[in-house]
């Protein structure tokens, strides 16, 4: 364990297109708790997610200046490399995409990846992750079976224990119940709070009520900007700034 | 009132009546040749004039396995050729290029397939034919005229490169960036991604390009024709000369003709190209249903 929180950003600013999307992110993200990014759509919250792990390296015109520390270490400097940071993280997104192989492939394929070539060893990784993420009962008798037979709700626990299955250290959430229906939200949602004594957990979420039932901490993000972060009830009750109660209150959204 | 329902329903039977035609056109072609084909039977047996390798039509001696061999063999070598080329230059265009060299290659590229098979045929002869001959068959063998069925296949991959690149560039265009994403986050790295996920999920939009590649392979004539050597003897290597069997119709048909049977064997040829095409079209089509059925979502 490092003494300072596993991820924190300093003066980051993020351009795309030449649109300023992130302005001046200075944030620490606390450990081993929920953390919610909250705000309206296109105020940038999952654009500052995906500086998390790099995830913006694909886009075309992108400039991101500043620094994300992760683990004491700046990922955006240059002799930064990109699979062993990514390693450090599970991300789920908005949809469930298992990968276009068998259940039991898809939660190997990370530590397969990774160098880990023997089956005793790949078994009992896919056994736990499973078992982690609720699935083990429900796929036990069909881990060769193809992964998009599963339900959206059963494949979106699948991407989870995917992504488990590379011993990240963070779990990162781009609105990961945003598809799904009421129980299998519901089933996401206890996993989140179960898995955060062991990760430390940030999601982005553009539903308030699921951002307070589940979060130790929320950011507000409008306009690109981190206008309110702090203890959940905190920011929901008792807000500090106007646009954050204004925002709570559902007068801008 | 009445009139537009009149109107609206005739002009769904018309249209009804349009698809029957044009779909039935396969059919009427194919008991069009087996019927002007059919005088052959009656003298030789199927077996015979598949597995007889002697072509002398004035001695009644209709073989037609070198021709079977040269169409296969033309058409493998064009996609053994071809397909690798094609594959990493859609994932370089797609995946790897910038906008700016995607917008100029792409029409390029179809510039390429809108030149007439004939200049393909001549290129061949001037550029392919000597290359075979003083560089590529002196590393294996004594001499070549270089008129090989694998100049053939060259040129006929150089001929199915740019579909086989269009098609198989718009269906890695259709992968899901997250579905590239989540293997991203894993750890992996691009190549992996593009290995291990990309290809993978593409992979019936492949076959299916390749499916259409080869249709073309088959028939194509004139280009082919002209560099292949055209000598009724099945190819043993590369080297040796192949005479496929759109090649023997065209260069054929209408001469000679006052030899009994001619005519009949030539519409077999016709009729076996016919056949070749609808087996291959068939099998890949079952194929296709299995990897849709088995990774599809």
């Amino acid at each position: 364990m490092t003494q300072h929180p596993l991820i924190r950003v300093k003066d980051l600013n993020v351009h795309i297109d030449g649109h300023h999307i992130l302005k001046n992110i200075n944030i620490s993200i606390p450990d081993k708790s929920v953390t919610s990014i909250i705000g309206p759509s296109g105020c940038g919250k999952t654009t500052l997610l995906k500086t998390f792990n790099r995830l913006l390296d694909d886009t075309a015109n992108v400039t991101v200046s500043g620094s994300v520390l992760v683990d004491d270490e700046d990922i955006y400097a240059p002799e930064a490399e990109v699979t062993h940071i990514r390693k450090k993280m599970g991300l789920l997104s908005q949809r469930p995409y298992p990968l276009p192989m068998s259940i039991y492939d898809n939660v190997a394929y990370g530590p397969r990846i990774h160098g880990t070539r023997d089956k005793s060893t790949l078994d009992s990784i896919v056994e736990k992750q499973l078992k982690d993420t609720g699935l083990w009962d429900e796929v036990k008798d069909r881990l060769h079976g193809p992964a998009n037979r599963l339900s959206i709700g059963q494949q979106q626990r699948l991407c989870l224990a995917r992504g488990l299955a590379v011993k990240p250290e963070i779990i990162l959430g781009d609105e990961s119940t945003s598809a799904l229906d009421p129980v299998s939200t519901h089933t996401i949602e206890d996993l989140f709070v179960r898995l955060k004594a062991q990760y430390t957990i940030v999601l982005v979420t553009h539903i308030l009520r699921q951002a307070r039932r589940i979060s130790d901490y929320i950011v507000f993000v409008y306009m690109g900007e981190i206008v309110e972060f702090g203890p959940t009830d905190e920011v929901l009750l008792h807000p500090k700034e106007e646009l954050t109660r204004q925002y709570v209150k559902g007068f801008i959204s | 009132m009445n009139f537009r329902i009149v109107k609206d329903k005739l002009i769904a039977n018309v249209m009804l009546i349009l698809s029957i035609s044009s779909v039935s056109f396969v059919f009427l072609i194919g008991i069009g040749l087996y019927l002007r084909a059919a005088p052959l039977f009656e003298e030789h047996t199927l077996l015979s004039l598949f597995r007889g390798s002697n072509w002398a039509p004035s001695k009644n001696q209709f073989g037609f396995y070198p021709f079977i061999m040269g169409t296969l063999s033309v058409t493998l070598i064009a996609i053994v050729v071809a397909l690798p080329l094609c594959l990493l230059t859609a994932i370089y265009l797609t995946e790897y290029a910038k906008p700016g060299i995607r917008k100029v290659m792409l029409p390029l590229m179809n510039i390429l397939a809108g030149i007439p098979p004939v200049i393909y045929g001549v290129w061949g002869i001037f550029f392919v034919v000597p290359i075979v001959r003083e560089y590529i068959a002196p590393q294996f063998m004594e001499y070549s005229s270089g008129y090989t069925v694998l100049t053939g296949g060259v040129v006929l991959a150089v001929m199915i490169f740019p579909i086989l690149v269009s098609i198989v560039s718009e269906v890695l265009s259709t992968i899901p960036k997250e579905l590239k994403d989540a293997s991203l986050s894993l750890g992996a790295t691009k190549w992996e991604t593009i290995k291990k996920v990309v290809v993978k999920r593409a992979r019936p939009g492949i076959v299916a390009a390749m499916v259409l590649a080869v249709s073309r392979a088959f028939g194509e004539t004139i280009a082919v024709l002209m560099v292949c050597g055209n000598v009724p003897v099945a190819p043993t290597s590369v080297f040796d000369g192949g005479y496929p069997l759109p090649a023997l119709i065209a260069n054929n048909f209408g001469e000679m003709m006052s030899i009994p049977l001619y005519d009949s064997a030539l519409m077999f040829a016709a009729l076996l190209l016919f056949v070749i095409i609808f087996l291959f079209n068939l099998i890949s089509r079952i194929i296709l249903n299995r990897i849709e059925h088995k990774y599809s979502s």
